[in-house]
């Protein structure tokens, strides 16, 4: 056996924790029941290598046999489910005495977890349950929202620490349907399934004309309404859209003040490119005479299905397209709860 | 910029060609198709159109009645109208056009007040007619009254004129 691989193989090992060694090796399934037998695990690391790579000698190992090991190791590295379990848990019950916490494993390396809190000196309200789902090949979590706001940075310190990352941040991105929250944040939303027929030939598209319309109906505007279903279609896609509920834009002005000596009013415009808002108030002022904070305005756009009405908006004459990029970009950059300084 | 003039091609031979002009197409179609359910004397043609002016390479025929739809719950739908409306000559408006404002009668949904289509409509001198198109019931009356007048306006009611 060639000195590097030698050499490669004693590194390896001794990048594994000792709590794993027999794990990996075992996986890696090159050595013999006989050989891991005679290894002594209560020795210390570098004796233990030199061991391994005596045996792999005996056996003669390769390099692709090497590299075997490598990745192995690479592979128990990334993640152990149960070690998380535990570890969160643990968290959890030594910050608060009482609390439930259930784990379910499901399809697609997702742990389920409800987390029923108490406090130091009461049980756990088994009826306001927080349930948190997380995906442990990807650095996702989603929660379900609780209404005991005091346990949230908890339960992020404890996911954060139990997946072995370095911080948490929460996404401004909220909806009642878990598929489409996993479908915006993994990027899959814009792959088109097969349910209606996807190989209509595009002429018939582009004339735009149903064809049991009654040949004396004709539509002027044909050529306006290609350019239009065009633009919604480069922006939304083929694909139906990931379902949400709200969209919330939060807008912070500073107050310009306009007085004309003539008028009587004094009249504030809040012009942002999104909305046109005007405000406008009396003789004597009201909420907007010699205002030193900042004016806040909240708008908040609310469907059962946000996405495919925004996307209709265009075709149905109720907007003109393009739409403004502040609504067409919610998926694409992951939120639906904005906050804009307007400058 | 082409613009919309009554008499500037020769009628059709018992023909009455209707231009219907409003952003909501869901609306516009409803329309055409009600008309066109009527049963009519004259041969029935509509147009739809989204605003004016209209493409000026298509072969038209001449419109003997002109119709303005506003969708009361759209702002868009009325500005869009004010638009158009200055694309068409001023003979239209001695007879041969009127509003059609829709949605009326779900008040919490109107963004354009009723006065607002009243006022346009006395500017302009002409008709305004309201519509709730989500009844059948209403839809066949208000067809009705549009072919009505849309005979009248193409000259196939004898000793009736616009």
């Amino acid at each position: 056996m060639d000195e590097t691989i030698a050499e490669f193989i004693r590194r390896t090992i001794l990048k594994i924790p000792m709590s794993e060694m027999m794990t990996v090796l075992e996986a890696w399934n090159f050595l013999s029941e006989s050989q891991l037998q005679t290894l002594n695990l209560r020795q210390r690391k570098d004796s233990l290598a030199q061991s391994v790579v005596l045996l792999c000698e005996e056996k003669c190992a390769s390099l692709s046999d090497a590299a075997l090991l490598d990745i192995v190791c690479e592979d128990l590295d990334l993640f152990d489910i149960e070690q998380f379990k535990s570890s969160f848990k643990k968290i959890l019950q030594r910050a608060l005495r009482n609390v439930t916490v259930s784990f379910r494993d499901a399809e697609e390396n997702a742990v389920w977890i409800r987390i029923a809190w108490g406090t130091q000196y009461t049980k756990p309200n088994q009826y306001k349950p927080t349930y948190v789902v997380y995906y442990s090949h990807t650095p996702y979590a989603f929660t379900s929202s609780s209404r005991l706001k005091s346990n949230i940075p908890l339960l992020g310190q404890a996911l954060t620490v139990a997946s072995k990352h370095h911080q948490i941040v929460k996404m401004d991105l909220r909806s009642r349907y878990l598929d489409s929250l996993k479908a915006i944040v993994f990027k899959q939303y814009n792959q088109n399934f097969e349910i209606h027929n996807p190989t209509a030939p595009l002429q018939e598209r582009s004339v735009g004309l149903d064809i049991n319309t009654d040949s004396r109906i004709i539509h002027e505007n044909a050529v306006e309404k290609d350019k239009v279903q065009r633009i919604t279609q480069e922006t939304f896609g083929d694909y139906p859209q990931p379902r949400l509920e709200f969209a919330q834009y939060k807008f912070w002005k500073a107050a310009m003040l306009t007085t004309t000596p003539q008028t009587p009013t004094q009249s504030l415009q809040f012009h942002n490119r999104f909305l046109e808002t005007k405000f406008k108030s009396d003789l004597n002022g009201g909420i907007l005479a010699d205002r030193e904070e900042p004016l806040r305005c909240l708008i908040k756009f609310s469907s059962p299905h946000l996405l495919e009405a925004l996307k209709s908006l265009a075709p149905a004459g109720i907007a003109d397209a393009p739409l403004s990029p502040l609504l067409t970009c919610i998926p694409s950059r992951g939120m639906n709860y904005f906050k804009i300084r307007d400058k | 910029m082409l613009v919309l003039r009554p008499l500037d091609k020769l009628p059709g031979l018992n023909t009455a060609t209707l231009l219907l002009v409003g952003t909501d197409d869901a609306l516009l179609q409803q329309r055409a198709d009600s008309r066109l359910k009527m049963d009519c004397a004259s041969e029935l043609r509509v147009h739809l159109a989204r605003s004016l002016p209209l493409p000026s390479n298509v072969n038209r025929p001449l419109v003997d009645l002109l119709v303005f739809v506003i969708n009361l719950h759209s702002k868009y739908s009325l500005q869009s109208v004010e638009k158009s409306l200055y694309h068409v000559d001023a003979s239209f408006f001695l007879g041969k056009a009127c509003f059609l404002a829709a949605g009326a009668g779900r008040e919490s949904h109107c963004s354009v007040h009723r006065n607002t289509i009243m006022r346009l409509a006395h500017t302009y001198r002409s008709p305004v007619l309201f519509c709730d198109l989500e009844v059948e019931g209403f839809r066949a009356t208000m067809a009705q009254r549009l072919v009505r007048m849309l005979q009248i306006c193409a000259g196939h009611m004898p000793s009736v004129s616009a």
